[in-house]
């Protein structure tokens, strides 16, 4: 009865408080963050990239406000007249259904950065769980892994995507597209994180962790993935880029559903409705610019991350 | 009887040219708060010898034959899971190379709980108080406790080390080289450290060295390994000072001696033999100056020359001694 009026009492205070130890911890991790953060902004091509996506972000973010306040017009409202040419009033113009065309690459931006923003957490996610088991305990589990592993990466992912599209049939809802392409996308991180974990599980401070009496899980969890886990971040941030090209991609080949407008459903309109052929230079090359910039933001602050992270590439 | 005792142990490894016989037979008893030094040159199974005690053998290691008694138990033969509970909070490690031992994106402090919460139920406070008294043990300062590996010194790190080994209050300390790779000077305060600790804490300690001058410092009782064999063992004294066996004789002696004439001591000539066919007879045998036609043909047991002074040599035999 003793002993286990002692557990109890050791579990329930273990959930309460201990405000003190766990606001130490959160100073650490608010002081990490800031650190990162400060290297982050001080790096020339992160600090560039940070605000590249801090200003397409909060402008997505924005979006609704600003369309309310009559700073931007409806996109979807068809009152204007057609094929309208740059103006004060419609900066890109109108496009084939009188539709307002910046209020439309604005709008679209909230479609694209949600699905490079989820799809990669999914591919990080599935790649760092695979990356684990198979560089952790190897033999057959990593051979059947890496098998399917060098299938998905001998696969061209175009047509990956595309046949998944015909499978699920017709046009792609938004929420298939992100599953699809966190599912298709996870091949490369789990190759980095795989390599990584084969040379830090020999290190002798997982032996030291063992002989302390830690378990597999303990193991993994709190001394091998804390030393992957840079690298995976990193990869993260540059797989968004892909795998918003890789939605645009799908859009602009017609396989999504235009009522998530995102910049590859304005780009497959323009060129079904032959943009260039007619002079509507705006239409094609507004979305396509924003796409290179948010993209360009991202790979650009992932290298920089790369760079800070990566103890390897550091300069001392 | 004594606390850890191991008897006749043999650790194999299986490697793709064939069996490596990295430790055969070899037997000692370590006391209560005793230190006993395992020395040897590298490759001859003190590290092995060691790692088998808790079982902690890379994964082509197995013990093959012979036991570890410890408090009623074989530690040779338990489950896994028992064997967790022993790791740390009765045998503790600590590491050869406090750099690497030390995970460097995890703080000193976290890493020095980690063992205490593993083992005893206890909130993270209680954890981070037991963290802050020994590193003051130690010698380092709490307030530096949150800082990560990088950030401290080499002697820092082994004594960061020394805190985690003792971070459960355990009876034996296995100590692998605790001192190389480290400067004179805090070589000598890491060693003094330890002493200290021995005494304030009743602990005992198996020291592994390649240094004689380390283990003639700090322990009481000494196995000179060769060729994963118990060449001698005894105390301390009687092995340095009346060395039975050629080996031992040749490995103090190739020790300079700051009084004596300056010239380079003398060495053992040859290497240790390939533990995959270990030769037939004393494994010693090939490079012995004082080898006779026996020696090349039986395995010489361990004899006792004077009260617990035991050498495996066939020299020492009573029989052809009188």
């Amino acid at each position: 009865m003793a002993s286990s009026f002692t557990n109890t009492n050791f579990w329930l205070r273990r959930k309460l408080g201990f405000t003190e130890v766990r606001q130490e911890k959160f100073r650490l991790a608010a002081h990490r963050l800031g650190e990162v953060t400060w290297a982050v902004m001080k790096h020339r091509m992160g600090g560039i990239g940070v605000a590249i996506l801090v200003f397409s972000c909060v402008l997505a973010l924005l979006a609704p406000f600003l369309t309310s306040s009559g700073l931007l017009a409806n996109p979807e409202a068809k009152i204007y007249p057609a094929f309208l040419d740059p103006s004060w009033q419609h900066p890109f113009g109108t496009d084939f259904n009188g539709k307002d065309i910046l209020s439309r690459v604005v709008w679209g931006s909230r479609v694209s950065l949600l699905v490079g923003l989820l799809a990669s957490v999914i591919a990080a996610v599935l790649g760092t769980l695979v990356g684990l088991a198979s560089g952790y305990w190897g033999g057959a589990r990593d051979e059947i892994l890496m098998r399917i592993n060098d299938v998905f990466l001998s696969l061209p992912w175009l047509a990956l995507l595309l046949v998944v599209a015909y499978i699920l049939g017709g046009r792609l809802s938004l929420f298939v597209i992100i599953f699809a392409i966190g599912v298709t996308g996870w091949n490369f991180t789990a190759r980095v994180v795989r390599a990584q974990v084969l040379s830090v599980k020999e290190r002798v401070f997982v032996e030291r962790a063992r002989a302390a009496g830690a378990g597999e899980w303990q193991i993994l969890r709190k001394h091998i993935f804390p030393n992957v886990f840079p690298l995976v971040f990193a990869n993260t941030i540059l797989s968004v880029a892909v795998a918003i090209l890789s939605e645009s991609t799908l859009a602009y080949l017609g396989k999504t559903d235009t009522n998530n407008l995102s910049w590859g459903v304005i780009l497959q309109e323009a060129s079904s409705n032959s943009a260039v052929l007619i002079g509507k230079w705006a239409w094609i090359v507004m979305p396509g610019l924003a796409l290179v910039i948010v993209v360009l933001g991202f790979s650009l602050l992932g290298y920089a991350l790369d760079e800070i992270l990566n103890p390897k590439l550091r300069e001392r | 009887m004594a606390l850890l005792e191991v008897d006749h142990l043999q650790t194999y490894f299986d490697t793709r040219s064939g069996i490596v016989h990295a430790v055969d037979d070899v037997s000692f008893k370590l006391e209560k708060g005793e230190a006993l030094g395992l020395a040897g040159e590298s490759g001859c199974g003190k590290t092995t010898t060691a790692l088998s005690i808790i079982r902690l053998l890379p994964k082509n290691g197995r013990i093959v034959g012979g036991s570890i008694r410890y408090m009623d138990k074989d530690l040779a033969l338990v489950k896994d899971s028992e064997l967790r509970r022993i790791r740390w909070k009765h045998i503790a490690i600590v590491f050869q190379g406090a750099m690497n031992a030390l995970n460097p994106v995890k703080r000193i402090s976290w890493q020095i709980a980690e063992a205490v919460s593993i083992h005893d139920q206890v909130t993270k406070e209680e954890a981070q108080d037991r963290v802050d008294e020994l590193l003051e043990l130690v010698g380092i300062s709490p307030a530096r406790k949150n800082e990560y590996p990088h950030e401290f010194s080499g002697g820092m790190r082994q004594r960061a080390m020394i805190a985690m080994a003792l971070a459960c209050n355990p009876k034996i300390i296995i100590a692998d080289e605790p001192v190389t790779a480290l400067d004179v000077m805090i070589q000598a305060q890491i060693l003094e450290l330890l002493k200290q600790l021995r005494e304030d804490l009743d602990l005992s300690m198996i020291l592994i060295s390649h240094d004689l001058s380390v283990i003639a410092e700090t322990c009481d009782k000494v196995a000179i390994m060769y060729a994963g064999k118990l060449a001698e063992y005894g105390r301390c004294r009687d092995v340095f000072l009346d060395s039975q066996h050629p080996y031992t004789q040749g490995l103090v002696r190739s020790f300079p001696d700051i009084y004596g004439p300056r010239d380079l001591p003398p060495w053992i000539p040859g290497q240790p033999p390939n533990l995959l066919e270990p030769p037939v007879g004393c494994r010693f045998a090939p490079r012995c100056h004082l080898a006779i036609d026996v020696c090349t043909k039986e395995d010489p047991p361990s004899y006792e020359t004077d009260g617990g002074h035991l050498a495996a040599c066939t020299l020492c035999d009573p029989a052809r001694r009188r």
